[in-house]
């Protein structure tokens, strides 16, 4: 056992030791501690170095509060994690941990030159400084400040970690598990109330379940066994699910909550054997009780930041729960009486301890009582500077003046080798606020407390601002009972012994005879800003506490503040005059404590990151190579390389097969919306700029949507199945936002008209075969069927069978070439198309990809809704004026399309290029110049969709271009990186104009 | 994270619903016979207000049907709920 650990307490289990590493030397604790209680039983106070001027730093603090001792744990392998707070690590066995924020050591760190250059850098030096020239920002500045800043190493590789998410309702949850937590617990789950407590460290008890002291009694018993008594009893309770290692994360509107439980961080990394590490809980509970509790602050004074600086209420725990003692020559430094506990301990111990109050008097009964153990205390008194550089060793102590402004009176020099302070205590209202409720300012002891309107959910306990045992338990009680209406509890006659506090003073900065300029009084330990920086911030015009906090970086850091957002405020309000309450707070945002990543994506990754769908015929995709691209949540084969044909040579292959013999695509992809009812006809006029009345049972046609603004929306090929009956077709990517937009015209505008929609895009496989030869292939198939021209025109459909099923088949193209659509059932997807290709062996039927059908579709001038468009192009700009009805009364945009804006002869309109040089291909998204000469160049258009054609043996694109209607046959340039590509104007149908192919 | 009350379905996640702006905006029966800034004002302007509002909301991810609510955005109370075509509360 080390000299610290001088006190055998239940919650730490001595016979079980733990061997751990931080900073590469190689330590003991034993099962139970924190990293943080075992450093400091092994003597070590110095674990990292401050972010700005590199200062030493000790552990401060006992829990989530810790602005210091942030860690990187198991570093160099794929679970290293930065930013963990040594005082929130369960000690596992082989653990190892390393300080952060140093270079080389933190014993000897080069960062450490700042702090005596620290005059020179006030708040805001690096919005000031790093301004000028501007040349050095990119080459210096920015590598310089990115080399320096920055907490931790990210890991490099994936999380190997299992992370889970689980939903959960409840009638009341409950959280903090300290004293007020479990009375509310016990009152909710015994009034037949499904009831949740959660808890963030690994026992429940808080702050009282090692209280062992004689001013604080309930039922006549110490206040940590009646407590223990209690908690036993609640865990016999059936209908209460207790969750330690569980942090609330945040509080949503609506009592939807997320908490984050800790499943393996404190198991040894070989003993995990790949469970869940993290789960997620997202809760959605009837009432909520808030009992977060508070946290200690600390006080503000010169050089207040040295290692073996802390918490008062810290130091008493790491003595009472975890054994160990912080200092053998203790001094604590308070403002109030809680400290006072922490010095009875120590005395009870038999260790050195003595008080510095800046209060004049206290009388309470734990004030006698450590005066009686012989603590020697120096009222009215302030600590004006330490010293100590890796460790505190002294400090100078000066009397207050009457005031509190200013120091009177002889220096004191008292040496030390732990320093407690205690500044009062901060209600942790952030799950309070987070839900939407706001704070009240209570003047008597400066703390911010909740304002309950909301009545689904209450603040019970500390986090309420009731700070006495009695207050706590009385208070709890009767707000409960309240909140879930209950008559009688087992807490209405409860008998407390309680010290209660009576005189109070504080001074947010404290006053010392070192001028304030010199002084270095933190706020914000981690981000190193001092009060003489909030001082700064005041004079140069910053008012706003949100403005002071950023341009300060006070309440920034990974902490969020939690120790020093109150200091920033009461120092404002100091120095500009006004009272605290009226300048608000900054806000509370969720997470509570840092999230990590995998609990936030759960079991979202890999190929679970998003939907994945496929075809029925995926997999004669995959066995015949195809390579895919992601087309929506859809994989659509791409392009079917044969012997390592590249991306170009394949679609070269493909798009020549489909012109001169046949081809086939899978288009199952297609959205399909089956249209129902009597006014199903009357429907398609008001969506489709075209009209539909007069389209013949069996016939097809081609329709473009518009928005309300006169923009092309989607477009696709609607068949007409029977009188009141229709199936629409929409791009792959625009399905369900088309579905929707439908269903909101048909239930909000035109709740009269009868029509049914439903999506029936995965119902149906779809084969479409083109080419010359298509109509053989399908005579092949279906043999009894009369496919001449007259039997089955172009745009039109018929009912068909393949051994006995039904199956429809559309005479539609998007190629240009004779084509046919097969539709079936998707179970028979995958056989329908083996049959196709079977039966276009002998036609040499060449599978192909997205990329041959775009090729395809822009030598004939077809757009692709999202390619060729961009949400500001007409039916007019994509000239395109043939679909639009000149009849028609209405159809959603029809307005939109003449207002002054669409009528505009310069907007950018659809048109062909064609390069000078045909075998130079165009960049999709290039940019279209007329002018070279005018400066600045007017960029006139863009490139939209560019290929080789190999139909017609040169380059093809098409661009939207100003006024580009009027412009055929003019010449314009192409601007690249390293030349200016030169092209004419053309029409943008590039083949077979007259429709030839169509009825080949 | 809100949670709604499909007049339909009864209550479900917010997860479940997407909104759909304001409510109560009609589509002009003749649009035709509109000037272009009547058309625009039907077209483009939305209210914003910090209070009660009245919006549209879908139950996309469930029954699909559209529904009016009355929400104060600015603690983001739900004060009513009505199917479409139902006259907004009077309060």
């Amino acid at each position: 056992m080390t000299k610290f650990r001088v006190n055998k307490t239940k919650f730490i289990d001595q016979t079980k030791t733990v061997s751990f590493n931080f900073d590469g030397k190689s330590y003991h604790g034993f099962e139970g501690d924190t990293l943080a209680s075992a450093l400091l039983a092994n003597g070590v106070h110095l674990v990292g170095r401050s972010f700005k001027y590199h200062r030493p730093r000790g552990i401060m603090s006992c829990g989530s509060e810790e602005p210091n001792a942030i860690c990187q744990i198991n570093e160099d392998t794929d679970l290293t994690e930065p930013n963990v707070r040594a005082t929130e690590i369960e000690l596992y066995e082989g653990l190892n941990a390393s300080s952060q924020n140093c270079w080389p050591s933190v014993n000897f760190d080069i960062g450490g030159i700042n702090n005596l250059i620290s005059p020179f850098i006030p708040a805001g030096f690096y919005y000031k400084t790093f301004m000028w020239p501007k040349s050095f920002w990119k080459k210096i500045y920015e590598p310089l400040i990115r080399w320096s800043a920055g907490l931790g190493k990210s890991p490099t590789k994936p999380d190997p970690e299992l992370y889970d998410h689980k939903h959960v309702h409840c009638d009341v949850l409950i959280i903090g598990g300290g004293i007020s937590g479990i009375i509310a617990s016990k009152i909710a789950a015994k009034n037949n109330l499904k009831t949740i407590l959660i808890e963030d460290k690994n026992i429940l008890g808080g702050s009282t379940i090692f209280q062992k002291n004689e001013n604080y009694k309930i039922n006549n018993k110490y206040s940590s066994e009646w407590l223990n008594e209690e908690i036993a009893e609640l865990k016999k309770l059936d209908n209460l699910t207790i969750k330690t290692r569980t942090t609330l994360a945040a509080y949503h509107s609506y009592n939807y909550l997320l908490a984050k439980e800790n499943i393996s961080d404190h198991i040894p990394v070989d003993k995990r054997n790949g469970g869940i590490r993290q789960r997620l809980w997202k809760i959605r509970a009837d009432k909520v009780i808030v009992a977060t509790g508070a946290i200690e602050r600390p006080l503000v004074f010169n050089n207040n930041d040295r290692p073996g600086i802390m918490l008062s209420y810290s130091v008493k725990k790491y003595l009472d729960f975890y054994g160990v003692s912080c200092g053998f020559n203790n001094v604590i430094f308070t403002n109030n009486d809680s400290a006072y506990e922490t010095a009875v301990s120590f005395k009870e111990k038999g260790i050195s301890v003595e008080i510095i109050d800046i209060r004049k008097n206290s009388n309470s009964k734990i004030v006698k009582n450590a005066e009686k153990l012989g603590v020697k205390i120096y009222w009215n008194s302030t600590i004006v500077n330490t010293f100590g550089h890796r460790k505190i060793n002294s400090i100078e102590i000066k009397n207050l003046s009457e005031d509190g402004s200013n120091v009177v009176g002889d220096k004191n020099r008292i040496n030390c080798d732990c320093l407690a302070l205690s500044g009062g205590w901060t209600p942790m209202v952030h799950m309070h606020t987070q839900s939407g409720g706001k704070l009240d300012f209570r003047e008597i002891d400066q703390t911010f407390i909740p304002n309950e309107i909301d009545k689904n959910h209450i603040n019970v306990g500390s986090c309420n601002g009731d700070f006495e045992l009695e207050e706590i338990i009385n208070n709890t009680n009767k707000k409960v009972k309240n909140f879930l209406k209950v008559s009688e509890t087992e807490f209405d006659k409860t008998s407390i012994l309680n010290s209660k506090e009576l005189d109070k003073r504080n001074i947010w900065l404290l006053p010392s005879y070192i001028s304030e300029g010199k002084c270095k009084s933190f706020i914000d330990f981690q981000n190193d800003s001092t009060a003489k920086d909030i001082k700064l911030a005041l004079r140069e015009g910053f008012k706003s506490i949100e403005h002071v906090k950023r341009y300060t970086t006070t309440g920034m850091a990974t902490d969020q503040g939690k120790l020093s957002n109150m200091h920033a405020l009461g120092i404002i309000a100091d120095t500009a005059g006004v009272k605290m309450g009226t300048l608000g707070t900054t806000t509370f945002r969720p997470p509570f404590t840092p999230l990590t990543f995998g609990s936030i994506v759960g079991r979202s990754v890999g190929k679970f990151f998003d939907i994945i769908r496929k075809t029925s015929i995926h997999e004669w995709h995959v066995k015949n190579k195809a390579k895919f691209e992601n087309v929506g949540q859809w994989k659509r084969p791409w392009y079917y390389p044969i012997n390592n044909e590249d991306l170009h040579d394949a679609v070269q292959r493909e798009s020549k097969a489909a012109r001169d013999s046949a081809g086939i695509l899978d288009a199952s992809t297609l959205g399909k919306i089956d249209i129902q009812g009597t006014d199903a006809s009357e429907f398609l006029n008001r969506v489709y700029t075209n009209a539909w009345s007069k389209l013949g049972i069996g016939k097809c046609r081609y329709g473009l949507m518009l928005n309300e603004d006169g923009m092309v929306y989607d477009d696709g090929v609607t068949t007409r199945l029977g009188e009141n009956h229709y199936l629409m077709t929409t791009t792959t990517g625009g399905a369900a936002n088309v579905l929707s937009k439908l269903e909101d015209y048909l239930q909000t505008e035109w709740p009269e008209l009868d029509v049914y929609l439903t999506s029936v895009t995965d119902h149906y496989s779809t084969a479409s075969i083109c080419g010359p030869n298509s109509k053989k292939i399908l005579k092949k198939i279906f043999q009894d069927k009369d496919f001449s021209d007259d039997a089955f025109p172009h745009m039109s459909y018929q009912n068909a069978k393949i051994d006995e099923i039904n199956c429809r088949i559309m005479r539609i193209s998007f190629t240009g070439e004779l084509s046919y659509e097969i539709n079936i059932e998707s179970q028979y997807g995958k056989s329908l198309w083996e049959k196709c290709i079977e039966a276009g062996k002998e036609f040499k039927i060449t599978p192909y990809g997205t990329e041959t059908m775009h090729l395809l579709r822009a030598e004939k001038g077809f757009i692709i809704v999202g390619q060729d468009t961009d949400g500001t192009m007409t039916p007019i700009d994509l000239q395109m004026d043939w679909i639009v009805s000149k009849k028609k009364f209405d159809f959603i945009g029809k307005r939109s399309l003449y207002r002054s804006d669409t009528i505009r002869e310069d907007r950018k309109q659809l048109v062909g290029l064609l390069t000078d040089d045909p075998n130079e291909v165009l960049e999709e998204g290039a940019q279209i110049v007329s002018d070279m000469n005018k400066k600045p160049i007017e960029m006139i258009g863009h490139v939209t969709s560019s290929y080789f054609s190999p139909n017609l043996n040169k380059s093809i694109a098409l661009a939207v271009v100003k006024s580009g209607k009027k412009m055929n046959g003019q010449k314009l340039i192409v601007p690249m990186e390293n030349k200016n590509i030169n092209v004419t104007v053309s029409d943008s149908v590039f083949l077979d104009k007259e429709n030839k192919r169509i009825n080949a | 994270m809100f949670l709604i009350n499909c007049p339909y379905c009864g209550e479900r996640d917010q997860s479940e619903f997407s909104c759909g702006g304001e409510a109560h905006i009609v589509r002009p029966k003749q649009p035709t016979e509109l000037s272009d800034d009547q058309w625009a004002e039907y077209l483009f302007m939305r209210k914003n207000i910090k209070g009660i509002q009245f919006e549209r909301w879908n139950h996309a991810h469930g029954c699909r049907k559209w529904f009016n609510m009355v929400r104060d955005t600015s603690n983001d109370k739900i004060h009513a709920i009505y199917k479409m075509g139902e006259k907004p509360p009077v309060e």
